[in-house]
């Protein structure tokens, strides 16, 4: 069993901690189990499971360190990984940047592990695959899926006494649903820390749906569009985003959170005022870990209120040099939604754009935060508060800063990739080009 | 992409470079790269373990890669050492066929009881899918090999040279790019060992040793003032080479029309970190681009990025049949458009190859990882779609009896599978130089390096950046222009192919990191190809105010 309990981590920490002659020494261990299955053509492709283990040593004298990793925790192991890691640093040149490891801290207790989850069974994922498979076969739909589900923990102890320790458990599932005339695809994704929360049947029907209507898609001019974003689609432009909320980047001028003239954006309003992002570790929808790889707590922190950039994320390193206490860098993200329904979106919409998901984002600009892709499985072109006919795929060019002050209207969050995020209208949203890709 | 199977490691210019998990392993002392792994002997003797418990379970078919991946890496910045990490991998991956259907398991237990336990669950796996199989697997035959072996052709072995020296290197280019003006620089170099080992149950005993590296960086110039910045990227290209790559050899070197160096098999890293420095200050200020069609002349370090996308995915006949439709995509290039022969891929000049076998590049291997002789394969002839890329338990739906020796897994933990070879734009037959080809352009940009990129799931539409650009006018390079990307559609795009340099001008590109397959493995593969002009493409501004 890869997944230790606290009381079985630390025992195995603190025995290799005593053989440590370092100056300073961090071990980390972690484990996991994970099982998934793989569908493709309406049958079974690939299944498989994992299992790993490993502790890692990180030994310091003065500004020098050596790492050193191992899968066997006898004492014999622990004592050779922690003599290896020690002769690492003696080799080492020093790092500049190098910080003595935290003391002890006080954490949350965290969520994000789900029993059930941890008890997926091989048979289970079957099942999944099957509850796909076979309605898609009924509406002349091929299906190809992907159900991953794992358990995992870390842990750490370190030679200022500071013990940190964490379980968690995921479900990712993602499938695409393809007409068999080849004309219509749809595709749904959903993702959990509690499999009983997943319903197959329903995410894929979701997903033939969506296949069914896109069928015969018709081609419109690309240009500005109202766009209807839903959570999937929007979701990895706002992760683009989060990661120009680095300080150090910022502060050193090759970043968007750069200012003209040197400093940051801190405290400056970017989008409009209705978006209000944060990132919070015990959010019952988006649980995380309580701590950071470094070992400090993660807390509820804000990003963004009401439009205004209320937070940089600092390493320990470079909060030292600029005299600041370290913000950790957020493991989800939780914008704020709206009351608006799906329905009242399409309704209130005079001539836009529905689109399920984007494809391929790359960076086309780090100064402005561009990036380009395109729309796939599931666009829809909505005239007078109505959903009219699928349309061609578009590729767009668009930052997420631009969208975010072009914000018409917020609905329900829903869950994507461990973030919460909401279904966003958008107007002027810029489509350069059409894609003939299904 | 899982973000959680990546590891972010130091940041290369603006952005964070993610690595593959597969791309780690147990750190090791430098040293310990030098300790040889198993003996032949040995390595038979556990190899024959899991292919007789397969045998004895039923399993009518089985093979067995007992993989030693060792990889190096050392990060710098300015004046710094970030990291010097220094990995190995070890363990074995069992594949088998029982009942017609494909299992496999692997376990880093390498002795005669893990490889049996391994064996065992490969082939309850298979019993256990064969239950909802509807097409068992067919294998196309292949040679059966004996004992053999084959060796990344290389002159240093990265290996043997101290860390020491190639931390100075980089240090050493770091400071030729902040001499020249640089705010920021980091660099990188990535090398790589797999010691492969191949058996299977249809008498192949093979053992690789292949050897890759990639020094690289990124070059930072800032106005603060204005509050803007700009990255270029190194001009490197990942090759299939031991640590002679980095000598800097005078003869290697290549002068672009815009008047600075190029590399084919050997790289300046301290000349091209002091040219990145130049050309990022520069671009600070150079003219933007006005939306237009152009003429483009694309350099090979910018058009085997293009050939990667827009001819290598389309062509992998596992994306061509759907297995990769919920993941990368399906292909817009049907079996009936290949079964019609006469499908107008690109223009009359347009000749592109598959190639396992050509020395320097990423893909070089002897044997394929399910053990078939590597060997060069026409995909598109005279503009015309010709060939797919496909594996043992594809190519009969080709109607072919012969695997193209394109199978690989990343590491023995994981299954091999169809993967792109290295594949390539052939030079042009006719004498003809860059210099010639630019003075034939009236309105164009040439472009060199590698940048953005994106394409469509079914490989249609694509958008390209690039690391520099110069405008052309009349004949001439008239100036550095900043905010050019370009859209087209790929049949359009290879179909307005004009000209292609010769020979004297081929060169090849590379990435390590080719993703494909749920879970993600990662490929390392190599584009080669000569300067090559195509005509009237749509160029867009991608300058913006936020």
């Amino acid at each position: 069993m890869a997944i230790y309990s606290e009381e079985e981590a630390r025992k195995i920490l603190e025995k290799a901690m005593s053989f440590s002659k370092a100056d300073a020494c961090v071990i980390n261990l972690g484990g996991s189990e994970s099982g998934n299955i793989r569908y493709a053509r309406n049958t079974v492709s690939t299944a498989g499971h994992q299992s790993n283990q490993t502790l890692a040593v990180e030994a310091s004298f003065g500004k020098k360190s050596g790492t050193a990793t191992i899968d066997e925790f006898d004492d014999a192991s622990l004592e050779k990984v922690v003599r290896r890691a020690e002769e690492l640093a003696q080799l080492s040149p020093e790092n500049p940047e190098f910080m003595a490891p935290l003391g002890p801290q006080t954490y949350d207790e965290s969520v994000s592990y789900v029993e059930a989850t941890a008890n997926t069974t091989p048979e289970f994922r079957a099942q999944v695959a099957a509850k796909s498979i076979k309605p898609a076969g009924e509406k002349d739909v091929t299906a190809a899926g992907f159900l991953d589900d794992g358990a995992g923990f870390s842990a750490m102890l370190n030679s200022n006494g500071l013990f940190a320790y964490n379980k968690s458990t995921n479900v990712d599932f993602t499938v695409t649903m393809r007409t068999n005339d080849g004309t219509g695809s749809g595709w749904v994704t959903r993702d959990y820390n509690d499999i009983t929360k997943f319903n197959a049947e329903e995410a894929s029907a979701i997903a033939i749906d969506k296949a069914v209507m896109s069928r015969e898609a018709r081609a419109i001019e690309p240009g500005r569009y109202t766009v209807i974003l839903e959570p999937a689609a929007a979701e990895e432009l706002l992760g683009n985003m989060g990661r120009s909320f680095n300080a150090r980047t910022a502060d050193e001028g090759r970043s968007f959170m750069s200012k003209e003239g040197g400093g940051t954006k801190l405290g400056d309003k970017i989008v409009d005022e209705r978006v209000t992002i944060w990132s919070d570790p015990l959010h019952p929808d988006v649980p995380t870990s309580t701590w950071s790889g470094d070992g400090l707590p993660r807390k509820k922190t804000m990003w963004v209120e009401n439009g205004v950039v209320k937070n940089l994320a600092y390493d320990r390193y470079w909060a030292s040099q600029q005299g600041v206490e370290p913000v950790s860098y957020p493991s989800n993200m939780i914008m704020q939604g709206g009351d608006a329904s799906l329905d009242d979106m399409i309704k209130s919409t005079k001539r836009g754009i529905l689109v399920t998901r984007f494809w391929y984002i790359r960076s086309v600009d780090p100064q402005t935060l561009l990036f380009t892709g395109l729309t796939r499985d599931g666009t829809f072109y909505i005239e007078n508060g109505q959903i009219k006919y699928p349309v061609k795929n578009f590729r767009f060019n668009e930052s997420p800063i631009i969208m975010l002050n072009n914000l018409e209207e917020l609905g329900e969050q829903v869950r994507v990739n461990g973030n919460l995020i909401p279904y966003m209208k958008i107007r002027d949203f810029t489509f350069t080009s059409l894609s003939d890709a299904v | 992409m899982k973000r959680r199977n990546f590891v972010q490691l130091t940041g290369l210019g603006t952005g964070a470079l993610m690595l593959p998990v597969s791309m780690m392993g147990n750190d090791i002392a430098p040293e310990a790269l030098l300790e040889p792994g198993l003996d032949l002997f040995t390595k038979k003797s556990l190899a024959d373990v899991a292919l007789n418990t397969a045998r004895s379970l039923g399993a009518s078919y089985a093979d067995a890669r007992i993989g030693r991946y060792l990889n190096q890496y050392v990060f710098t910045r300015e004046d710094k050492v970030q990291n010097v990490v220094n990995t190995e991998s070890f363990g074995i991956g069992v594949r088998v066929i029982a009942n017609g259907t494909w299992g496999f398991a692997s376990t880093n237990d390498v002795t005669d009881a893990g490889i049996k336990k391994a064996t065992q669950q490969a082939v309850a796996i298979a019993k256990a899918n064969s239950k909802i199989q509807t097409d068992p697997v067919v294998l196309a035959p292949v040679e059966a090999h004996g004992e053999v072996s084959w060796k990344t052709p290389l002159k240093k072995d990265f290996r043997e040279v101290p860390v020491s020296e190639k931390v100075e290197l980089l240090l050493d280019a770091n400071a030729a790019a902040m001499n020249a003006g640089a705010n920021f620089v980091n660099s990188a170099l990535f090398m790589v060992n797999e010691q492969k080992y191949f058996a299977s149950t249809d008498g192949s005993y093979i053992d690789q040793d292949i050897h890759r590296i990639w020094p690289t960086f990124g070059v930072t110039a800032i106005d603060r003032e204005a509050g803007k910045f700009k990255s270029r990227q190194a001009m490197s290209a990942p090759m299939g080479m031991g640590y002679e790559y980095m000598d800097g050899l005078e003869s290697e070197k290549l002068m672009s029309p815009a008047g600075f160096n190029l590399y084919r098999n050997n790289y300046d890293i301290i000349e091209d970190a002091t040219t990145a420095a130049k050309q990022a200050k520069e671009m600070l200020t150079a003219e933007t681009v006005q939306p237009g069609k152009y003429d483009l002349i694309l350099e090979p370090n910018h058009l085997g990025l293009t050939i990667h996308e827009s001819v290598g995915h389309p062509l992998e006949l596992d994306r061509v049949l759907g297995y990769e439709a919920n993941y990368a995509g399906t292909s817009f290039a049907t079996l009936d458009k290949w079964k019609a022969g006469d499908f107008k891929y690109g223009s009359d000049l347009v000749n592109i190859v598959a190639d396992k076998t050509q020395p320097h590049s990423l893909g070089a291997v002897g044997y394929d990882d399910e053990g078939v002789k590597t060997k060069k394969w026409d995909l598109i002839r005279n503009g015309i779609l010709v060939n797919y890329e496909a594996i043992r338990d594809q190519v009969s739906i080709l109607d072919q009896n012969e695997s193209h020796g394109c199978c690989y897994a990343q590491s023995w933990n994981d299954v091999q599978f169809q993967r792109m070879p290295n594949i390539s734009l052939e030079a042009g037959k006719e004498p003809y130089s860059v210099e010639e080809m630019i003075k034939d352009v009236e309105k164009g940009i040439y472009i060199a390096g590698r940048g953005s990129y994106s394409i469509d799931q079914q490989r249609y539409n694509f958008q390209f950046g690039g690391t520099v650009f110069y405008e052309i006018k009349e004949g001439k390079i008239v100036g550095m222009l900043n905010d050019v990307a370009y859209q087209s559609n790929t049949q359009e795009f290879w179909n307005s192919c004009a000209k292609i340099c010769d020979e004297g001008d081929y060169r090849l590109f590379g990435s390590f990191f080719d993703g494909k397959g749920q879970p993600s493995q990662v490929s390392a593969v190599s584009h080669g190809s000569s300067t090559t002009r195509f005509d009237g493409v749509n160029v867009i501004n991608t300058g913006r105010a936020v």
